[in-house]
């Protein structure tokens, strides 16, 4: 007879073993099940962790855990072909405790994280994979894994086994995704010393940047790019919708060589050495694309339930905080002794009233818009970057008459009514 | 039947960097894995346990985080694992290695004697293959080395018949219980380990005995002390340059071949005399 578990969490990603480190620490038997060599080996994300959702589960966990730079400051670029109009916000204040958040190393922060849930008590095995749910009187009771004897029972199995989620497919709870719901991301790490990452940033030793690209480098398409500073080097990727990658015929790799080789891009990565490749889907469908969460016997997390927040690239803490809130849900459920849909619904309402989906609930027409419209990365980042260039160029024209030709190039290009729809729309979209 | 089966933790040398200026290995560029040889070992004696029955032990030698390569070892079907751990054993070269893994074996032998011993065929970062045969010899047992088949065991007769790899083709060999093996890659393929195996191994706290736990040490025979070998020099192999590619036509290329073998004989007698 296969063993019986409290609960198989499948994924020790940040959805999941923040369940199996709650669920482990109530004192239920726990088993993690991750498919790659260890936590981490398969996972990919730009590198931005924020620090609440993780403080609530390991309280000053930045004294320990394999962080790579605190973000001091963070950059807006709106880029055209030659040049760019930046914003953004330094403040010393997110040097020091309690940090704002850090860029981290997937492959081994995740280890270390897994290894909290070991330690707490659950029971971690690698490189398996769980191929369904064992489903008996339409509730899950089990799951089975592509080793011999691969069976396992529990009470509840939680499913955090990512984007593009297999087992929550099986069971019906989603669709497939369509292609405008993910995007596409390809990163490089790219090795730097950090003398030179420390000049070309304006940085001290323990301070990291990170810069959000929008307009060229994605040529234009939905997506955004990124730049972010490690210890000893630096992240740099780009994706856009899947849905946009088809439309516009775009290869990512080509995307990420065309950022690469950007002239404003280009000299802050001039004698980098290229370290890792990497690429992964993002769930960036939001609301609407949240799919059934709580089953019989069943729970679904983090990226698996679609939960990221792409407008403020928010996505492992809110894994975190839907694994911790589905962990309070389960010991909820073994008080009552009751593992039913009805009863592990208080996941739900949990998650519902949580910022997660309040966050996304306030986006879920943003991408949707911003899809339908291509306007805004396509036209109006060159208009901005035209009107600074007009405005700064100091030629003998006076300023309020550069204004309103500004204004005037801005209304011929787009027509006035267009461009009031547009500012409305995207107000609407992001209020 | 008990099989014990000798493993060793060693850095991925697939991947692993040297350091330039002091030709060591630079031990934190790469992973600590199983000796893959020594999963091939761990993996007949689960082959010849499920036809015999009995009990699979490993035993390994080094810091305690080598208990990593136990587990590994139960997840591919071991039962139990022992790891010796101890600064006395630090240092050892081949010599030291053999003396007190045997002295290991010897204790375990009290528990439960041991049938046979099976070890890779070395280790991929010393790639000596002196280890096992140096237990053998001082447990007075017939070491039986590069071994591709186990044909077959005969527990009545206390025999087994082997295959063994030589220079001159392959070599069927009948040898006593016990006995030593030292094991090729292509004695067998590592099966996917049954997933109560995998819940077995992260459960698994293996057995660490210090110098202390073994009897009759003679600790001169220990680590360093122990160790006779004298690294003189170390250095890194360099890169063979590419050859020379002959370009044209077919008849242009072989004119152009015969030219360089006309000019340097030398070639074509080196090849003759290997």
């Amino acid at each position: 007879m296969p063993e019986k578990f409290d609960v198989i969490v499948v994924g020790a990603g940040p959805a999941g073993t923040a369940c199996a480190l709650q669920t482990a620490r109530a004192g239920l038997k726990v088993l993690l099940i991750e498919r790659g060599e260890y936590p981490g080996s398969k996972n990919v994300m730009g590198g931005v962790l924020y620090r609440k959702q993780l403080e609530e589960l390991i309280p000053e966990f930045w004294k320990e855990a394999p962080l790579e730079r605190p973000i001091i400051e963070q950059r807006f670029w709106m880029l055209d072909k030659e040049s760019v109009v930046s914003f953004g916000y330094k403040g010393l204040e997110w040097g020091a405790e309690p940090y704002n958040n850090f860029t981290i190393l997937r492959a081994q922060f995740d280890q270390w994280f897994a290894q909290k849930a070991v330690e707490a008590g659950a029971l971690l095995i690698n490189e398996t994979v769980v191929t369904e749910c064992i489903v008996e009187n339409s509730k899950v009771i089990g799951v089975r894994t592509d080793r011999p004897d691969g069976e396992l029972y529990a009470d509840v199995v939680v499913l955090a086994d990512g984007v593009n989620s297999l087992l929550s497919k099986q069971l019906g709870f989603h669709k497939e995704f369509r292609p405008d719901e993910v995007a596409l991301t390809v990163m490089e790490v790219i090795n730097m010393p950090k003398e030179k990452i420390n000049d070309r940033f304006n940085l001290e030793e323990n301070q990291g940047t990170t810069i959000e690209i929008f307009g060229d480098s994605t040529k234009g398409n939905l997506g955004t790019a990124f730049l972010y500073t490690n210890k000893e080097s630096l992240n740099i990727g780009v994706g856009t919708t899947l849905s946009s990658m088809i439309k516009a015929r775009l290869k990512p790799y080509d995307l990420l060589d065309y950022l690469k080789n950007h002239p404003l891009v280009k000299p802050i990565l001039q004698g980098g050495e290229s370290a890792e490749y990497l690429a992964h889907l993002i769930p960036e469908g939001g609301f609407r694309s949240v799919p059934k969460v709580a089953g019989n016997g069943v729970l679904v997390v983090g990226d698996a339930a679609q939960l990221v927040n792409a407008i403020h690239r928010e996505g492992s803490n809110m894994a975190m905080y839907s694994g911790k809130l589905a962990a309070e849900a389960v010991i909820k459920a073994k008080e009552r002794n009751n593992y039913s849909e009805s009863s592990l619904n208080s996941y739900r309402e949990a998650l519902y009233g949580s910022f997660i989906m309040k966050d996304l609930e306030k986006y879920k027409d943003a991408a949707h818009i911003f899809e339908k419209h291509p306007q805004y990365f396509k036209e109006y980042v060159p208009m901005m970057n035209k009107a600074m260039s007009k405005f700064f160029t100091v030629d003998g024209t006076p300023k309020r008459d550069k204004q309103k030709q500004i204004m005037k190039s801005i209304t011929a290009e787009r027509g006035t009514i267009r461009v009031i729809q547009d500012m409305y729309r995207a107000w609407k979209a992001v209020k | 039947m008990h099989i014990v089966v000798c493993v060793k933790q060693v850095p991925d040398t697939k991947i692993i960097k040297i350091n330039p200026k002091t030709n060591t290995l630079d031990r934190r560029s790469a992973p600590a894995i199983l000796n893959p040889y020594d999963a091939h070992a761990v993996q007949e004696a689960v082959k010849i346990i499920e036809k015999t029955g009995g009990t699979i032990s490993v035993l390994s030698m080094g810091p305690p985080q080598a208990t990593a390569v136990i587990k590994k070892s139960i997840e591919i079907g071991a039962d139990r694992g022992y790891l010796i751990s101890d600064r006395a054993f630090a240092g050892a070269d081949t010599l030291a290695t053999s003396y007190a893994l045997s002295k290991a074996l010897e204790r375990i032998g009290k528990d439960l004697p041991v049938d046979m011993v099976i070890c890779g065929k070395h280790a991929i970062d010393g790639d000596t293959g002196q280890v096992g045969p140096g237990i053998a010899r001082r447990m007075d047992i017939p070491p039986v080395t590069n071994v591709i088949e186990v044909t077959e065991v005969n527990e009545q007769e206390k025999t087994v018949l082997i295959k063994r790899k030589s220079t001159n083709g392959n070599e069927l060999i009948q040898a006593d219980l016990p006995c030593l093996l030292t094991v090729e890659k292509e004695i067998n393929n590592i099966e996917y380990s049954p997933l109560p195996n995998m819940i077995k191994a992260v459960r698994y706290e293996p057995v660490i005995w210090t110098v202390a736990d073994l009897e009759n040490v003679e600790c001169t025979q220990l680590g360093l002390k122990g160790s006779p070998t004298i690294v003189g020099k170390m250095f890194t192999p360099p890169k063979p340059e590419g050859g020379k590619r002959l370009e044209g036509s077919s008849d242009e290329q072989v004119k152009q071949l015969m030219g360089i073998l006309m000019e340097k004989k030398e070639l074509l007698t080196l090849q003759s005399s290997k």
